[in-house]
């Protein structure tokens, strides 16, 4: 540790810290966008953990902090894994099947940054679940 | 530096310690090393969570999924269920009482929903012992604030307009305090942070200084800096180990970043802080004692004024405010006075933090705007009465406070309104009384307290107070008249008029209060020789209740005086006269055919 000699520079080492503290700060926000993806047995077995470390490599490229991402148990789509939802706060929340690291990638470029659905990979849901 | 993906909240404040969450962390650690994921999860150790009755605590993030009672055994499986596959563990998570309905998610949770957390913001959201957690929450940034763009006066200005009083009792206006301190001109002046907290009960301070200790450091500086201070002292009673050891750690790391010490961010401005440690006595909380035991000597109140802003520590103008107080502080320095002002009540603005204890669901530490009602901060947040009994009091203020009953349960918590109905502030623990409590032998207890802990000094607190135990005792043993009831408050005026300092000064407000609002309590005790809660052994009768009786024999046998009549299948019956009240006949009867009244 070295010390500390304008407050200019106290200020400088907040904003390298930033990145540590957002993934508590962002889970207590009421507009957080919540990313899931699924980690059952067969999602891991397909990728499903690459596919979250690239989300969040790609969430960390592109300084994105209002997002969590999170993993959940079988969502009931074993053909179509690894499986990624997006939940976006006010909207229909979005499920991906068949989603590798790159695809991850482009679901953060595209769908949170700028709002495009990635519509050739979209899941289509026969059921509704109870939250 | 790893880019963690999950951060693991684990409590380490007092009361998870106690019930080994430094093992759970330990095991935690092990597992994830074990399975290849310590790059990908971070545990992180934080101060209190408030909610200890259910502790250990831990949080996971991003999820916001909060667990209780997590034992060392539990790690395994959170790691493969919750963090590989993200399922959360049912078992582990918190059931509302009064939903009966299991809660995932900490917002969710009744008593965290009507708090407000100020001063303990980052009690239980960061790494105490790492300082750059704190930096990272715009920690040491109202003191760079301060130094590159205040002056002293825009400071003391700034902690008027926010209304900020003192939070250890008297709710003194912490601006002025500032301003009295600035104003004595003097070679050397002193910051104290008075972290005795005396109160039976009481650990707000404690929480504060374990879960965030840099806080106080920060806003130590900063009034340092503000009346013209460059040394301070941390008062800490030596029963507070952990606190002792995060603050050290934290002035160490603070010094290393030049937070502390000469010239602190270029500014010129110097400041350094020293801990000492107090034997633990209710009476150095009394700033004037306190003073008196930092210099080594003998911890005795000493008459005001002088007042330690004129004259304290070694004879220099002083500077005493509680722990809680200085954690207001950056906050009212980066938001601003205004925005502090708004939270609260006219008069005493902003939050207090109380520590539920009692027969309270939810014992534990929260923080409330000034003027949350009772109410809800018994039945809400606190979680209403153990055991579905019924409410009976709140003492609040601890031994120089009283008691709040039924009927006041909707007063607005503020410092004066709670001076409007007898009671006081006090540092802010709060006891729940239910149906079981004796009023007279709770005013009795504070009253062994204050007896124990009188230095002595004056007469009518050394004497007076003795005199008053005794009376209540002869009243808990029925041996009182209604004579002694008056005897009580006109001793008390008399202790609250003569005594020297504040100790002495509030010590009957127990007694008071309780005569006041339970006088039914009292007069029963003396006219009827009952005691209506069943405590004080003296007026209790054992009584065969024949519905219930089935001629056992059981009671029989086990009476050592050989005073219960009674052949088997028939009912029993206990002469009264020869009756030692031993309760054996009560402990072996399993048929509640005896009653204790
Ligand atoms: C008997 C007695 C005990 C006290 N104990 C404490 C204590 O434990 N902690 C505390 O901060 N103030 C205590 N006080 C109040 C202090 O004297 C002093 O008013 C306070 O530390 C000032 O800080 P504040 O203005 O920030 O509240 C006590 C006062 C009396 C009379
Ligand atoms: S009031 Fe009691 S504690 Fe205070 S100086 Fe007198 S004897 Fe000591
Ligand atoms: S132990 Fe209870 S049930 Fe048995 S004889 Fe005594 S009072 Fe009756
Ligand atoms: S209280 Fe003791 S002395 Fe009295 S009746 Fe019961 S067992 Fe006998
Ligand atoms: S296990 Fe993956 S969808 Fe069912
Ligand atoms: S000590 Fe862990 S929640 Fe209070």
């Amino acid at each position: 540790m070295s010390k500390i000699k304008t407050f200019a520079e106290l200020q400088e080492i907040r904003k390298n810290l930033e990145n540590r503290m957002s993934l508590r700060k962002t889970a207590g926000s009421k507009d957080r966008i919540v990313i899931r993806v699924g980690m059952a047995t067969c999602g891991i077995a397909s990728g499903a953990r690459q596919t979250m470390m690239a989300i969040l490599d790609e969430l960390q490229k592109e300084h994105i902090e209002n997002v969590s991402v999170s993993q959940t148990g079988c969502l009931g789509f074993c053909d179509v894994e690894p499986v990624v939802e997006v939940i976006i706060p006010d909207k229909p929340s979005i499920l991906y099947g068949k989603v590798d690291e790159a695809l991850g990638r482009e679901i953060v470029t595209k769908h949170i940054m700028n709002g495009t659905l990635l519509e050739d990979i979209i899941v289509s849901r026969s059921f509704e679940t109870i939250k | 530096m790893p880019n963690y993906r999950m951060h693991l909240l684990v409590c380490g404040g007092t009361g998870c310690h106690a019930t080994k969450s430094n093992v759970l962390i330990n095991e935690l650690k092990r597992v994830l090393s074990e399975k290849g994921l310590e790059d990908e999860i971070q545990v992180v150790e934080t101060g209190c969570f408030g909610f200890c009755e259910k502790g250990p605590i831990v949080k996971v993030y991003p999820d916001n999924v909060f667990y209780i009672e997590v034992q060392p055994d539990d790690s395994l499986e959170i790691i493969e269920e919750h963090i590989i596959k993200g399922r959360k563990l049912e078992r582990l998570l918190f059931v509302e009482p009064s939903l009966n309905q299991k809660l995932e998610e900490q917002l969710d949770m009744p008593f965290y929903k009507k708090q407000l957390r100020v001063a303990l913001k980052n009690c239980g959201f960061i790494d105490p012992e790492d300082i750059d957690e704190y930096i990272s929450t715009e920690g040491y940034h109202a003191l760079g604030k301060v130094l590159t763009s205040m002056t002293p006066d825009a400071v003391i200005e700034e902690i008027k307009i926010s209304g900020l009083r003192g939070r250890g009792g008297g709710g003194f206006p912490t601006g002025l305090k500032w301003e009295f301190t600035k104003k004595s001109s003097a070679d050397q002046k002193y910051i104290v942070c008075n972290a005795d907290e005396g109160d039976p009960g009481a650990f707000m301070d404690r929480s504060i200084l374990e879960g965030d200790p840099h806080i106080v450091l920060e806003a130590m500086a900063i009034a340092g800096f503000a009346v013209g201070a460059s040394k301070g002292y941390i008062y800490i009673r030596a029963e507070y180990p952990l606190a002792i050891q995060r603050l050290s750690i934290a002035i160490e790391q603070a010094r290393n970043y030049g937070l502390l010490g000469n010239d602190i961010m270029g500014t010129g401005f110097d400041f350094d802080v020293e801990v000492d440690l107090g034997a633990g006595a209710f009476v150095c909380g009394e700033e004037t004692a306190l003073i008196k035991s930092i210099e080594g000597n003998r911890g005795e109140p000493l008459t005001k004024p002088p007042f330690p802003a004129q004259s304290g520590v070694w004879g220099k103008p002083t500077c005493v405010n509680n722990v809680e107080t200085f954690a207001n502080i950056p906050a009212i320095i980066n938001k601003g006075g205004h925005w502090f002002k708004k939270i609260g009540t006219e008069k005493s603005p902003g939050t207090k933090v109380f520590a539920l204890a009692g027969k309270i669901n939810n014992v534990g530490l929260v923080e409330v705007p000034m003027g949350t009602t009772m109410r809800d901060i018994v039945f809400d947040i606190g979680g209403g009465i153990r055991h579905g009994k019924q409410f009976k009091a709140v003492q609040t203020g601890g031994p120089s406070g009283g008691c709040i009953p039924y009927s006041q349960i909707d007063i607005p918590v503020d410092y004066d309104s709670l001076v409007s109905i007898g009671s006081m502030m006090g540092s802010g623990g709060l006891i729940v009384l239910d149906e079981d409590d004796c009023m007279v032998n709770i005013a009795k207890f504070y009253m062994e307290f204050i007896i124990d802990e009188s230095c002595g000094k004056c007469t009518p607190c050394r004497v007076g107070t003795k005199r008053l135990h005794e009376i209540l005792t002869k009243i808990t043993e029925g041996k009182a008249t209604e004579e002694c009831i008056n005897h009580l408050v006109e001793l008390s005026d008399t202790i609250k008029d003569t005594s020297l300092c504040g100790l002495g000064q509030t010590a009957p407000n127990p007694v008071l209060s309780t005569i006041s609002y339970f006088l039914d309590e009292y007069k029963a005790h003396v006219i009827d020789k009952h005691c209506p809660a069943g405590v004080c052994e003296a007026l209790l009768s054992y009584t065969v209740v024949s519905e219930n009786c089935i001629g056992c024999t059981a009671c029989l046998r086990a009476c050592p005086v050989n005073c219960i009549k009674g052949a088997p299948k028939e009912i029993h019956k206990i002469v009264q006269s020869d009756c030692i009240k031993c309760g054996a006949c009560y402990d072996i009867c399993r048929f509640e055919a005896i009653m204790k009244k």
